[in-house]
């Protein structure tokens, strides 16, 4: 292993910008001619719009412009879509409801876009757009998803009547019912995996530049795949076709799943600066993300898991409802069925899956993919339900797992999954030893002896990452292929620049993929410089999310470096007079192996670019693209520990300890692996114990700001310990799994399951916090002082 | 309109800026220092904290005329020819993923530091978690940050 290349501990080539305050993120951009945009939202969850008065606002002090919905659809801007489409077990489509990015008759949710100020300053937009003044008649509104399908519930779209957009399933639900029929013992549980906002630090924002001399358009905007953006902008949205549309997503602060949307802000901007013949610049403010931004999460489910006498579970019976809030969001309806009831078998050999899952419209914010998407929800499912079992029957909660674990691969999951390597039983080993488990007792007493009570829970996660085949996804209703593309430029000189369809927001790209083309083409890191988020300079690409860079981005890039490595072989071979078998590329140099004959690589490219001695019949140049679909996803998987003290005074409770041993394939700088788990753990705890968006029974939104949404501070996680226990990925040409979402889908039933260990109260739905925790720990005692 | 001097970065600067500018604005906007960030509306992320006569504050919760007359330091005004031990000790403990966030830990980090040695204080672990609680990051669980501030603390 060279020290800059694959497994070594490369700092970060893209920090120097960040900390010394020269990033440049979208709000960062202001070009001549600067407008500014603020939008007029809904305060009410459901209303009928009778009217919009826009006089008063027109005539304020530095307004240019008020712009509405008639005026947009008028223009020929689509309606937002969702991109994946599923249909109901009895076939019939599913019902998405129109949305306009800037609603016409009715609105849906608080926040909803009626109207756009297009002013002079930020200030004087804002001002302008309190003055316009909205006729809304106020609907009733529902906001819970089990209500929402209730007879009598007020309906969100006409379209699709009993707020039900679909009711699909999968597995077979005749032979699970007989395997729970015949079980020895059963596990039954009603979760809920509440609702949650990504928050991003760098809140979203737009900068949208018409040229009217080209009819162009550019667009900066926060974006985790700026050419999704320009294919929606342009194929479904009419805003401009995609040769004369640019999209920027230039430095972005942070996504999680929320940036991934091309949202009615973005739509409204690029409209707007052709309307007015102004760059119109948007940059929500964190109220407008908590009303905007699409959530995550947000699942009622009840399920039946079934034992046989040895502990061998024999079906698992799941039914879901899942909130899509007010619209449905670009992938909303993959994430209930094809990223979660597709992992509902986890890690364990079960014969007998069948899970239901019904989505509904409801008067909130609209649902979408947010770090984990379906798997967080599949996984917490999944191990609340083992450890529970496991306390049932009186057994160990890892010894049970390890006695259902698939050990043996290709394994064929009865919900359409075949996991290709894994480990499971040596992650749980790992975990273990690290984690001291043996332990436990000595410090569970310990901590009795200080008055805290102290739990230990487990999570053995497994998820599916780099969403694939192209072909495959595309037959269960994908609208787009989710390969990635990738171009390798050789300059004449010898520096390289690797021009990648994904987009890095935090994820560290500028150093991982560097490091992989340093290590191949044996170079200086310094001289490899990537390329990323313009849709002018890079081809096309899918993004970032998924926890697809690596293995799927990454794959691209040595399709790509293998065609480079063939042609300067090929170069080689002709100046040094040697057959191509025996060029190899190491030291620095283009070398015939064994020998003293050599070439600088910079000498290779010098050649390849003065065309002056090439093989006969070989174009110049030395610059190769390549597209890679991959052939399956990738099963990254790991086992969890977390240790809990609670104060029983108090109820308040502290992670004290949380050991993660992962399996991510082959890694590439396992300093930038371990970062993306400390973040992804956090956000676990954070929804273990400390997050919730909250909405009151008329749609109003609670969580609206930092006061009230309770994020993961510094004091509220402790140092993680991570191990890694690797099995190569068979099926892409680096072994990568992928690393991005493991935390945050591990995490949550680990920390639960140990809050309920500590308290002896399984009883418990996230978050749990010291409330929560304090209330069961007096339950309990009443119980007890009544019996 | 009223004129407004300060020192930003080591420069006097005098501006005419409305009253109701925040210092924040006056450093992203007036005088385009972008590395101040502003991630939230109700003072709680500290994405803006930037050091006011040799004090933490956060600039999206003052006005710009409040800072009349004093030594404002950013992000970018914290290198004097090579990085801040803090900068460094970000780089070198991966204290950073998406940037956003970063200059106000920084800065943040900075006034920690300075704060406990004037003060005699040791600064551990959870001294530094506790003194975080204004500065929120969603990318690295803290865990790095927590690190790079450890680091720099014996550099300082």
């Amino acid at each position: 292993m060279s020290d800059t290349g694959i497994g070594a501990r490369v700092k970060r080539k893209e920090d120097k910008r960040f900390i010394t305050g020269k990033g440049r993120y979208t709000d960062d951009v202001r070009v001549d001619n600067q407008a500014y945009a603020a939008f007029v939202r809904s305060p009410h969850a459901h209303a009928r719009v009778n009217g919009i008065d826009t006089s008063a606002a027109e005539g304020m002090e530095g307004v240019i412009a008020v712009l509405n919905g008639n005026q947009l659809t008028g223009d020929g801007i689509g309606n937002l879509i969702c991109g994946w489409a599923v249909s109901s077990k009895d076939g019939s489509p599913m019902n998405m409801g129109p949305w306009s990015a800037l609603a016409t008759d009715r609105v849906r949710f608080v926040g909803d876009a009626v109207a756009v100020v297009i002013a002079e300053s930020q200030a004087l937009a804002r001002i302008a757009a309190e003055a316009v003044e909205v006729d809304y008649e106020e609907l009733p509104a529902v906001v819970q998803a089990d209500k929402a399908l209730a007879d009598g519930a007020p309906q969100v779209h006409d379209n699709a009547p009993g707020n039900l957009i679909y009711d699909w399933e999968i597995g077979d639900a005749a032979a699970t019912d007989a395997a729970l029929e015949g079980a020895h013992h059963i596990t039954e549980m009603k979760v809920v995996n509440q609702r949650l906002s990504p928050n991003p630090m760098e809140p979203r924002s737009a900068v949208a530049i018409f040229d009217t001399a080209e009819d162009h358009y550019t667009l900066y905007t926060t974006s985790q795949n700026p050419h999704l953006a320009r294919l929606v902008l342009s194929a479904f949205y009419n805003v401009a076709p995609e040769h004369k549309l640019r999209v920027i997503a230039p430095d972005v602060g942070g996504g999680f799943g929320a940036k991934i949307y091309i949202y009615p802000e973005e739509i409204t901007c690029l409209w707007a600066s052709m309307k007015t013949g102004r760059s119109v610049k948007w940059t929500g403010d964190r109220a407008e993300s908590f009303m905007t931004d699409m959530h995550g999460r947000d699942h009622i489910t009840t399920a039946r898991m079934g034992f046989d006498a040895d502990g061998k579970i024999t079906g698992f019976k799941v039914d879901t409802i899942a909130n899509f809030g007010a619209y449905m969001s670009l992938f909303s309806s993959a994430v209930p069925t094809y990223l979660y009831a597709t992992l509902l078998s986890g890690q364990y050999d079960i014969a007998n899956i069948h899970c239901n899952v019904r989505a509904v419209y409801t008067n909130t914010v609209p649902v979408d993919a947010y770090r984990g998407a379906g798997r967080p929800e599949a996984c917490f499912l999944i191990e609340r339900m083992m450890e529970t079992a496991a306390r049932e029957m009186g057994t160990d909660p890892g010894e049970l797992r390890r006695k259902n674990f698939i050990d043996t691969f290709p394994h064929e999951t009865p919900v359409i999954m075949t996991y290709d390597a894994g480990d499971f039983s040596g992650n749980l080993d790992k975990a273990k030893a690290a984690a001291d488990v043996a332990g436990f007792a000595q410090r569970r007493a310990e901590a009795e002896s200080r008055g805290k009570l102290r739990g230990l829970g487990y999570s053995c996660y497994i998820e599916a990452c780099g969403i694939a085949p192209s072909a495959a996804v595309g037959s269960l209703g994908a609208g787009v292929g989710l390969w990635e593309s990738a171009e390798v430029r050789v300059n004449p000189v010898g520096t390289i620049e690797v021009l990648t369809g994904s987009h890095s927001h935090g994820q560290g790209h500028e150093t991982t993929f560097a490091q992989i083309v340093a290590e191949r083409f044996s170079q200086p890191i310094e001289n490899v410089s990537i390329v990323h988020g313009d849709t002018d300079k890079v081809q096309f690409g899918m993004g970032t999310y998924g926890s697809r860079s690596g293995a799927v981005g990454m794959s691209a890039i040595v399709k790509a470096m293998d065609k480079v490595e063939a042609k300067v072989k090929k170069i080689a071979a002709h100046t040094l007079e040697a057959s191509e078998d025996d060029i190899v590329i190491e030291g620095g140099v283009v070398k015939v192996a064994g020998t003293d004959r050599e070439m600088g690589w910079h000498e290779v490219g010098l050649a390849a670019y003065t065309g002056h001695n090439l093989p006969d019949g070989m174009e110049p140049g030395l610059k190769e693209g390549a597209f890679y679909d991959p052939v399956n996803f990738t099963f990254p998987a790991g086992c969890y520990i977390a240790e809990v003290e609670i104060d029983p005074d108090t109820g308040d409770c502290k992670v004290v300890q949380f050991t993660a041993a992962d399996d991510f394939g082959t890694i590439i700088n396992p300093m930038i692996v371990e970062g993306q788990v400390h973040g992804g753990v956090a956000q676990g705890i954070g929804q273990a114990m400390l997050e919730r968006v909250v909405y009151d029974d008329d749609g109003q939104l609670i969580t609206g700001s930092y006061m009230d949404y309770q994020m993961p501070r510094a004091e509220d996680v402790p140092f993680l310990t991570i191990e890694h226990n690797t099995t190569v990925c068979p099926n892409n040409p680096l072994g990568i799994k992928g690393c991005g979402e493991a935390g945050a889908i591990g995490a949550p039933p680990a920390v639960i399951n140990a809050i309920t260990d500590a308290i002896g109260d399984n009883d418990i739905q996230m978050p749990a916090t010291a409330q929560k925790i304090w209330r069961a720990l007096k339950g309990r005692q009443t119980a007890m002082a009544a019996e | 309109m009223t004129d407004l001097t300060l020192t930003v970065n080591g420069k006097r600067v005098t501006r005419d800026v409305p009253g109701e500018t925040l210092l924040s604005e006056l450093l992203r906007e007036t005088l385009r220092l972008t590395g101040t960030h502003v991630g939230c509306d109700t003072s709680q992320c500290g994405a803006c904290a930037v050091h006011m006569d040799g004090k933490v504050v956060k600039a999206c919760t003052m006005l710009a005329h409040q800072a009349a007359g004093t030594e404002i330091t950013t992000i970018e005004g914290l290198a004097n020819g090579e990085l801040h031990p803090m900068q460094k000790a970000f780089n070198d403990n991966h204290g950073l993923q998406c940037g956003f966030c970063t200059p106000g830990m920084i800065m943040a980090g900075v006034d920690m530091v300075q704060r406990y040695k004037a003060e005699g204080k040791t600064l551990d672990e959870a001294a530094i978690r506790h003194e975080l609680e204004g500065n929120l990051c969603r990318c690295t669980g803290y865990h790095n940050i927590v690190k790079s501030i450890q680091q720099a603390a014996t550099e300082m």
